[in-house]
């Protein structure tokens, strides 16, 4: 899906915690996430914990839309 | 039951006429069976006939592509044949190339079955193995008598529009499309063979030879954040509370939209995943850690981003085909264009 | 380690008074089992229900399948760390009640469990089909949590696989197949011109519903780890597992593990199978870096010269699958894959999720996506609701003559990546 949308002329960050797939598939922006059964979360945490995680990747994400990118690459979280 | 009508397609060489120094002649239709048909004849026994054989030159037709096409197409109209067949062509590389260039014409232009047959790496096998069938054959003219038979019977199954099987049983070349056989062996058997060939430096042939993945070019970075609408997508499932459109939990054969307009936070009450593939208990306590809406609301609030787009898009990923994902995405992609949407959150499990 | 299976050939499963195997045919108590699977307060009622190959019987949704076996001599008893306690196995003789198994029913996820029919065109992508099998219909109590139904459903297949399992203690099996799993120097030593081969398998270990265990451990802890190849037959490993149901090993395969089989037939004739390496499928990028890399580093420490690898299941475990293999193959170890596909209904899709020119042995399990038409059946065990949202389902797949339209992908081991089946696809 990721590909479709970027030909169509929109950036798009992909946030996936596989990340090799990610690259197979040919994202170009790629934010890794946490787990498969809740990239953007964890369960083992507080709630405002959690939304703090989330904050940090999506966060993440929009710095991978501002930055120009020739090749995939992956935005490793700081 | 009368015999199915059959035209054949051959070279020069094949039809007596002579090697290279006649490959220039012109196409020409001959009511019957000519060289290799008199084998098609005797492997087609009561069930079809050849009765008129097209010639050409190699060189006239590569040469005179258009032309020779179109006379040849023009031979085809008026015979109106149930079944043509070309070749095959062994190595012979202007005829493979030939032989697939006129049925996939045949096939796409008048909607007639077509089989042809040729060596692997004819180049015409490259060339056309994914539009017509192409039984695989050696690469010289001493494998006609195996290659005649297997032609005749796929060409056969083709116009009786019987289920087509594996390339390896019914003997053509690997066209992208993945059929299901049972084999003689067991799996776990074929892999033990398969190493102990491996090891000792003998051929082997893989079951699922890996593919090539296409990149696309990345898109310009966005200057100003705060000015651009961002949409949310994911191939996790994530769908109103009832999964109102039935996304299957596996192998989606569609994708949602869904209006968020309003909606600032996603709870258990309201959002759940159709996905079958991952443990679902965590996306449906709370679908943020999925689709993060809660949070792009605040980033819409603090300014961060100009807006969230009022409809994300939604898929179960999985096994779900890369073909199905990818025409969903083109879809909605022209909406999110049309709704001027300028960059994409894309989120997956 | 030396192995003898002694397999027990069951004609015939009949309800009774007494349990007992008498002349090749499995008498069943169902009383005394519904009261032991009854000391377990998370459920509700069980039935139990016998359905033999042919007959017009369509089970589902299944959980697991497991073949009853006992320990008769040698140290532990089958099932170690879950059903009896932990102590090494896969030594010594063990009787194996062959033909026979037992199927256990229940809707922990609604659409993780896979159907098997005993006759018509479904009965010939599933190996459950041809044995014999005693049907246990769970119903669990009221709001019980997924997570508690799914442990509590496994451990009652594994206890009466076990109870009934130990009718065959005192029986003469039919046929006694010897295994040999020899220290790796000896083995090395015995056989010094043979190519040293391992077999890596990868184990489903995505999330509470998706587990396997060994020996009592649920293996998404687990560093990449060995074992006797023999340990495998006396119950080491175990499925815990809702997942898609035709690439999901039920306990049955992992018992009755092909590979090992066929590796074993082999052995000492074309290649030396002295390795057996157990690896994980988890959810974190960490977890499939550093177990990947640890499946490695065994098999270049112990030298091996060719590896089968299996995978567990689809989607990201595909890229466990290539790590793997990628990995493996740089540290100059020959391998061949086992996998599985999902190449769309047309079949004209990319297969995996993930793809590496390293992986140039494949062997294919079948297209998951192939869509099948199952006819009416008459009888049904468990219940048919789920059948639309089952994987591999579709909304209106069910037609007024309660015929069945789905893809192989929601019959149980229709796929199976351990390359139990004939099934394949080009």
């Amino acid at each position: 899906m990721v590909k479709e949308v970027e030909r169509a002329g929109i950036p798009v960050v992909h946030i996936c915690t596989v990340t090799p797939i990610s690259m197979t598939v040919g994202a170009n922006r790629i934010v890794p996430a946490i787990a498969i059964p809740y990239p953007l979360g964890n369960p083992t945490k507080s709630m405002e914990e959690e939304k703090q995680i989330r904050r940090k990747i999506l966060l993440r994400s929009l710095e991978a839309l501002s930055m120009e990118v020739s090749e995939q690459t992956i935005f490793e979280m700081k | 039951m009368s015999k199915l009508k059959v035209i054949h397609y051959i070279n020069q060489f094949y039809a007596g006429i002579g090697g290279e120094e006649k490959a220039d002649i012109k196409p020409e239709l001959r009511e019957g069976a000519v060289g290799p048909g008199a084998a098609f004849t005797a492997a087609f026994g009561d069930k079809a006939q050849i009765t008129h054989t097209i010639i050409c030159g190699d060189s006239y037709f590569n040469e005179n592509l258009e032309k020779a096409k179109k006379e040849i197409l023009g031979f085809v109209k008026k015979v109106k044949p149930d079944l043509f067949i070309a070749g095959p062509a062994f190595n012979a590389g202007r005829y493979g190339v030939a032989c697939g260039t006129i049925c996939d014409l045949v096939q796409s232009e008048l909607g007639i079955p077509v089989i042809t047959g040729m060596y692997r790496e004819n180049p015409g096998a490259e060339m056309f193995k994914n539009s017509v069938y192409i039984v695989e054959t050696n690469n010289s003219a001493v494998d006609m008598r195996n290659a005649v038979p297997k032609m005749a019977k796929l060409g056969l199954k083709i116009v009786k529009k019987e289920p087509i099987g594996a390339s390896i049983e019914d003997g053509y070349l690997p066209n992208g499309v993945r059929v299901n056989f049972f084999d003689t062996d067991r799996g776990s058997k074929r892999a033990v063979d398969m190493l102990v060939k491996k090891l000792a430096g003998k051929p082997f042939t893989t079951e699922y030879p890996m593919p090539d993945f296409e990149k696309v070019p990345p898109n310009k970075a966005i200057k100003d954040m705060s000015k651009v609408t961002v949409a949310l997508v994911t191939s996790g499932g994530i769908v109103p509370y009832g999964n109102p459109d039935h996304i299957e939990s596996s192998s989606a054969s569609k994708y949602g939209e869904y209006d968020i307009t309003g909606v600032m936070d996603l709870t258990e009450s309201t959002y759940e995943t159709a996905h079958g593939g991952y443990d679902p208990v965590y996306a449906n306590q709370d679908a943020d850690r999925v689709l993060p809406v809660d949070v792009l609301r605040e980033f819409e609030k603090e300014g961060k981003i100009g807006k969230l787009h009022h409809k994300f898009y939604t898929t179960t990923g999985n096994g779900t085909s890369t073909k199905s994902s990818k025409a969903f995405a083109k879809e909605f992609a022209q909406k999110l264009l049309y709704d001027k949407v300028g960059a994409v959150i894309l989120t997956s499990t | 380690m030396n192995l003898k299976l002694g397999y027990i050939q069951i004609r015939d499963i009949q309800f009774a008074k007494t349990s007992a195997i008498k002349d090749g045919v499995l008498n069943v108590n169902a009383k005394e089992l519904e009261a032991l699977v009854l000391e377990d307060e998370n459920f509700a009622s069980v039935k139990f229900d016998i359905a033999r190959p042919g007959e017009s019987v369509r089970i589902m949704p299944v959980k697991d399948v497991i073949e009853p076996r006992v320990k008769v001599s040698g140290d532990g008893d089958i099932f170690p760390g879950m059903i009896s306690k932990v102590q090494t196995v896969g030594s010594g003789v063990t009787h194996v009640l062959k033909g026979a198994a037992i199927v256990t029913t229940g809707q922990v996820v609604g659409f993780q469990e896979g159907i098997i029919d005993m006759t018509g065109l479904g009965a010939e992508y599933t190996p459950f089909s041809k044995t014999l099998n005693l049907v246990v219909d769970f119903t669990p109590i009221k709001n019980l949590t997924p997570h508690k139904y799914e442990e509590s459903l496994r451990k009652a297949g594994l206890r009466i696989a076990y109870e009934i399992g130990k009718l065959g203690k005192e029986i003469t099996p039919d046929e006694v197949k010897e295994y040999e799993f020899l220290p790796l120097l000896e083995s090395i030593a015995k056989y010094p011109n043979l190519p040293k081969v391992g077999y890596v398998q990868m184990l489903q270990s995505q999330g509470l519903l998706h587990d396997t265990y060994v020996y009592g451990i649920d293996m998404k802890l687990s560093l990449t780890t060995m074992l006797s190849p023999t340990e495998v037959f006396d119950g080491a490993i175990l499925s815990g597992n809702c997942v898609s149901a035709c690439d999901k090993n039920t306990t049955y395969h992992h018992q009755n593990n092909p590979v090992i089989e066929d590796l074993f037939e082999q052995h000492g004739k074309t290649l030396n199978f002295c390795a057996m390496i157990i690896t994980n499928e988890n959810v974190f990028l960490m977890d499939k870096q550093r177990s990947s890399d640890w499946t490695a580093k065994l098999t270049k420490y112990l030298g091996l010269d060719g590896a089968i690898i299996s995978q567990e299941g689809f989607g990201n475990p595909d890229t466990d699958l290539i790590m793997n293999c990628k990995k493996v193959e740089e540290a100059g170890v020959k391998t061949v894959i086992i996998t599985d596909e999902y190449a769309g209904r047309e079949g004209t899709s990319q297969s995996l999720a993930d793809a590496d020119p390293a992986a140039d042995a494949v062997v294919t399990g079948g297209n998951a996506n192939q869509v099948i038409t199952l006819p009416p059946l008459k009888k049904i065990i468990g219940s048919i609701g789920h059948v639309e949202k089952i994987a591999g389902g579709f909304k209106g797949n069910m037609a007024k003559d309660g015929s069945i339209t789905v893809e192989i992908q929601a019959i149980i081991g229709a796929t199976n990546e351990l390359g139990f089946n004939r099934l394949s696809a080009r």
